[in-house]
């Protein structure tokens, strides 16, 4: 009876790895639409490694619930330490780890570094529960807000008495981008806390009421995806839904004006 | 902080574990000593709990100190009661002292009036806390006022509530007192003057957070 | 000297019966609380057990009518004409409450002050715990923060609805979900309840691991479930205060006007939230504050819930395998580098919260490097099983499963450290899998593991192993069918906390996993009526256990099951060695109990090599 358990445990963790491992193999990741190839690698590369390390120690696992059963006779090996193998797989693991680090830390370096120069600006503000898109507009700068002046017909309070109020473009749930341009969005929140998630761009950030957080990033392929809101916000956080069109460089303005004009 | 606080009262109500617990020379028979420690459980769950409260505080002081640095930050003026409580305070702790000291120098006669009057300084310093807020709120300081009221009523108020604690924990001292309960030559009184001098301690360091740093 | 305690102890049980009420209900004794404790988390655990089932149904099925439903929770779905369609109001309840219960009153209760308190006084060799009164009234505390919580379903626009992180300004802001209106204020209560009473726990399983071990009981011959509690106190003193402060700002914030977590320029519903002067009502607060206090509770807290596991599957395993843990000193070592590096790591919740990024690089660095503890403990645990000689009991098969869990959690983790690859993992269901592998997972097979195997200490009779393993297999496997497939939906993007993820068009196609996930739950949950049965029917009429059924070294076996009042009926054995003496063969037996003494031929080898840095 012990016998059968052990080997059942064997069996249940060999059919885990192998089932782990093949659905592993599939794509799951939304296809990508932006510069932020690295993350992607960056995964990948977690994937293969903990993938090893899964593999390995369960077969380990499984192998040794097989095949040392208590057979009621003999008594177990008595050793119990090993100290030149624990600093091999203690130094090894940390090796690992450090590889990690250190690439994490560059990419994250990376990803958070300033935006280059000629990077469109746009602001999104996120409200309980839509996304309002802002783009600057000709003059290139966005028009002062007050949320003192926030109301049903002006979400984000928009000082219509600036200069450079006047020409910014307002959008709903939609942000159009032009192809191999870098964009860098401040985002914002008029409420609670929000999350500006494009799953396609690999650009998640959280919208915080009180503070803009600024994130940038090159679409690189014209098309239609999704925005999810990733932080609960309350009973609409499920329909935080917005569109983002990424279309030709010089097709943008055209599809903007059209945008902005629904 | 001396060990000697800590040492074992030598009145052991509970059997703590007979001469499990280690005794003199806690050696067993293969020659490995077992830990040396004679500290009395109470007065080191005491410490601990202290430490705990500690804690707690200095996330409220991190939480004040990052508040601080923004622009607008508006410091309140502290009013002038506020001294006097913490004279109080600070002279309750003393009464204290001398009613512990008295305690232990066998001079049991003594004990009593200055416990008393460390009560009533206690409840004296409650009082003057509760009063310094009115006089905040006649100037206008409500607690949603400004950042450094919040912290103000917050941060007093927690104080508040665990001298509060502290009033109770005399109560249940003076009645042990009275009845002639705390053994003469004794720091029977050590575990709730420890307690008492560190909300002592915390007052002074929260006056000096919010009105002289 | 020191023979008058030890003639007082045998005396010591010569008073009179106690009352039941003393006995059993206010009681003092530690085996009895932990009992208490560890029912009553089973009742918590039914409840947040029902959420989930709940929210599984909606995420396989929303929009779906569950007319029965409606009838048995009408505040929760619209019910008219036969539609019981889920309000989503109800489902930000049931994700919140699930979670609340279940970390705290569940998985923080049963393994810490449950099997704590059972174990703390055997293992250490003492009568009882440092402070009986408190530890009662940490139970009675508990409690009112479990009535409270519960009662929070009730009041006015129902339970919490923000997340069990309650991350301000939604959980602030009255009016920014129903439920936080009362409902949150009741979930601020209950907490502070519930951090009160642990916080009891802590100071008496800190006091009693440091002050009342028997002679003999050195820190490097306690075993491993004796150095998790005392971590796990260690951890609780230390950062649940920085939640109970939060929590009080928090009040403050709702209640009173104050402005720690609620900044300038709040518009809801885009009415400008303004005071009779025409100003904002809230200034200058920071949403970041909260989550940097919460999560400076919250990251120690998933250790406190996963550790007591640990220490139960070191133990549990040694004794199956009749083999000595390998690597002792580096398992104490690991777990204490564990404990400590928990409290340098808790902005990795929040590497997209806009946070300062140098900040959370410095995060990523803790983050990162605790999994070599981790690894060293997996890889001691395979050192262990090798050349082991296993016997595959109930204890067994769950402690293997805590291995396994460990280490499908724990690698996921791996992911997640790292910021950027963060970026696209946060709040996605790639998370959720991680944490109910690794964390409840562990957690959860522990307690099932620590249940079946110290049964007798508790009851004084034996659970049924075949029962036992019935309930393991279907619970194992239905456990990994329901949250391993959640890496695939989360690295799809699927998003946490979301009543309808159809409305999003690359969601659609994972419907059908979320079909089978919540099948598996389903299986999972209905699984649990085995471990209950066999639980009750076992306390009363279960067969009977003698003092050492599992042929195990710990102080906790060398007294009658359960242990009689006092623990130990003479004096308290002393300690010659550390508890993983198995497979010795110098020994007639395959195992040496803790308080056998040295042998000449041992005590020779002592003298010849001096003190040495052997166990034993």
């Amino acid at each position: 009876m012990g016998k059968l358990q052990g080997l059942l445990f064997a069996l249940a963790t060999v059919a885990l790895v192998v089932l782990a491992t093949f659905y592993f193999t599939r794509t799951w990741l939304p296809p990508l639409k932006s510069d932020r190839a690295a993350i992607d690698h960056a995964i990948w590369l977690s994937l293969v490694v903990t993938g090893a390390v899964f593999i390995l120690t369960n077969l380990l696992l499984a192998y040794f619930s097989w095949r040392y059963q208590d057979d009621g006779q003999t008594r177990a090996a008595y050793w119990h330490h090993n100290p030149r193998l624990e600093w091999a797989w203690t130094l090894v693991t940390a090796l690992i780890m450090c590889t990690f680090l250190f690439k994490a830390l560059n990419l994250w370096a990376e990803v958070t570094s300033p935006p280059p120069a000629d990077a469109m600006l746009i602001e999104v503000t996120g409200q309980q529960f839509a996304w309002n898109v802002r783009y600057p507009g000709p003059d290139g700068m966005l028009g002062r807000t007050d949320h003192l002046l926030a109301s049903q017909e002006n979400p984000i309070g928009l000082d219509k008495t600036d200069p450079h109020a006047a020409d910014d473009v307002l959008l709903l749930n939609q942000l159009v981008l032009p192809q191999n341009r870098p964009v860098r969005v401040q985002i914002r929140s008029m409420d609670v806390i929000h999350s500006f998630f494009l799953p396609n761009f690999r650009v998640k950030q959280d919208a915080v009421p009180g503070m803009t957080v600024q994130i940038w990033f090159t679409p690189k392929e014209t098309g239609d995806y999704e925005i999810a809101c990733a932080e609960h916000c309350g009973l609409g956080h499920y329909r935080m839904r917005g569109q983002v069109h990424v279309v030709a460089a010089d097709g943008f303005d055209k599809a903007l004006a059209d945008a902005a004009g629904q | 902080m001396s060990t000697e606080v800590l040492k074992k009262s030598p009145a052991p109500a509970l059997d703590r574990g007979g001469p499990g617990g280690r005794g003199p020379g806690g050696q067993d028979d293969d020659g490995r000593e077992g830990p040396e420690l004679f500290y009395d459980p109470a007065r080191f769950g005491l410490w601990l709990f202290l430490g705990t409260l500690t804690m707690m505080f200095i996330g409220f002081t991190s939480a004040y100190m990052v508040r601080r640095l923004a622009p607008d930050w508006i410091q309140l003026r502290p009013p002038g009661l506020l001294w006097a409580n913490t004279a109080a305070l600070l002279l309750s702790s003393g009464t204290l002292e001398v009613a512990r000291r008295r305690l232990r120098g066998w001079n049991v006669a003594g004990v009593g009036p200055w416990l008393r009057a460390t009560g009533a300084l206690g409840a004296l310093f409650l009082a003057g806390q509760l009063a310094a807020w009115r006089v905040l709120v006649s100037r206008g300081y409500f607690v949603g006022s400004s950042p450094h009221n919040s912290f103000f009523y917050l941060l007093s108020g927690v104080h508040g509530v665990h001298l509060v604690v502290g009033l109770i924990w005399f109560g249940v001292v003076l009645v042990k007192a009275r009845r002639l309960a705390y053994t003469p030559g004794q720091d029977g009184l050590g575990m709730f003057a420890t307690y008492w001098h560190f909300l002592t301690g915390l007052w002074v360091y929260l006056l000096l957070l919010f009105f002289v740093f | 000297m020191a023979h008058a305690p030890e003639a007082h102890a045998g005396e010591a049980h010569a008073h009179a019966e106690e009352a039941f009420i003393w006995k059993y209900v206010f009681s003092k004794n530690h085996r009895i609380i932990g009992i208490q404790y560890y029912i009553t988390a089973m009742v918590m655990a039914l409840v947040a057990g029902l959420l989930a089932m709940l929210i599984r149904l909606q995420l396989a099925w929303p929009a779906r009518d569950w007319a029965f439903l409606a009838k048995i929770f009408p505040m929760g779905y619209d019910a008219g004409g036969g539609f019981g369609v889920m309000r989503p109001e109800f489902y930000a309840m049931l994700f919140t409450m699930h979670g609340t219960i279940m970390v705290f009153f569940v998985l923080s209760t049963a393994p810490v002050s449950g099997f704590g308190n059972l174990l703390i006084p055997l293992q250490s060799g003492a009568r009882d715990m440092a402070f009986p009164f408190l530890n009662g009234l940490s139970y009675w505390t508990f409690l009112v923060g479990c009535v409270v919580i519960l009662t929070s379903f009730f009041v006015g626009a129902g339970a919490a609805a923000g997340g069990w992180t309650a991350y301000p300004p939604l959980s602030a802001l009255k009016g920014a979900v129903p439920g936080s209106e009362t409902g949150q204020t009741f979930w601020i209560v209950g907490m502070v309840f519930f951090i009160a009473a642990f916080t009891m726990g802590g100071l008496n399983f800190v006091t009693t691991i440091i002050n009342l071990r028997t002679k003999g009981l050195s820190p490097l011959r306690m075993p491993m479930t004796l150095w998790a509690m005392f971590l796990v106190a260690v951890l609780g003193l230390l950062a649940f205060p920085a939640l109970i402060a939060a929590c009080i700002m928090l009040i403050f914030d709702r209640h009173f006007g104050t402005s720690f977590f609620l900044p300038t320029g709040l518009v809801l519903n885009n009415a400008p939230m303004l005071g009779p002067d025409g100003k904002f009502l809230h200034q200058g607060g920071s949403p970041l504050l909260w989550q940097h206090l919460f999560w400076f509770l919250g990251h120690p807290e998933v250790y406190i819930l996963m550790l007591p596991a640990l220490g139960f599957t070191s133990d549990i395993l040694t004794n199956f395998a009749r083999k000595p843990l390998f690597g002792y000193k580096s398992m104490v070592g690991a777990m204490c580098a564990i404990g400590g590096l928990s409290f340098i790591v808790w902005g990795h919740h929040m590497f997209v919260s806009g946070m300062n990024p140098y900040l959370a690089m410095a995060f990523a660095v803790g983050t990162i490097l605790i999994a070599v503890p981790s690894a060293v403990k997996v890889f001691n645990w395979l050192a262990t099983l090798r050349g082991a000689r296993i016997r595959f009991n109930t204890p067994m098969l769950w402690a293997m499963g805590v291995v396994s869990l460990f280490i499908s959690g724990g690698l996921s983790g791996v992911w997640l450290a790292q910021s950027a690859p963060d970026i696209q993992l946060h709040d996605t269901m790639f998370v959720a899998a991680h944490f109910h592998l690794i964390m409840a997972g562990a957690a959860l097979f522990g307690v099932f593991g620590a249940t079946s195997y110290w049964f007798p200490k508790m009851f004084g009779r034996m659970m049924n192993d075949t029962l036992g393993k019935a309930h393991f297999w279907f619970t194992f496997i239905a456990y990994y069918c329901t949250f391993f497939p959640m890496h695939y939906i989360g690295i799809a993007g699927h998003l946490r906390r979301i009543y309808d993820p159809y409305q999003y068009e690359f969601l659609k196609p994972l419907q059908p996993i979320n079909e089978f996930i919540t099948i598996s739950a389903l299986v999972l949950g209905v699984s649990q009526i085995l471990f209950f049965i066999n639980f009750f029917w076992s306390a009363f009429a279960g067969k009977k256990a003698g003092e050492n059924p599992w042929e195990a070294n710990g102080l906790e076996w060398t007294t009658a099951s359960p242990p009689p009042h006092g623990n130990w009926p003479g004096a308290i054995p002393a300690v010659h060695r550390w508890p993983y003496e198995y497979a010795n063969p110098d020994f007639p037996k395959d195992h040496v109990m803790q308080t056998e003494p040295l042998t000449a031929a041992e005590q020779q080898e002592k003298a010849a090599e001096g003190p040495s840095r052997h166990e034993h």
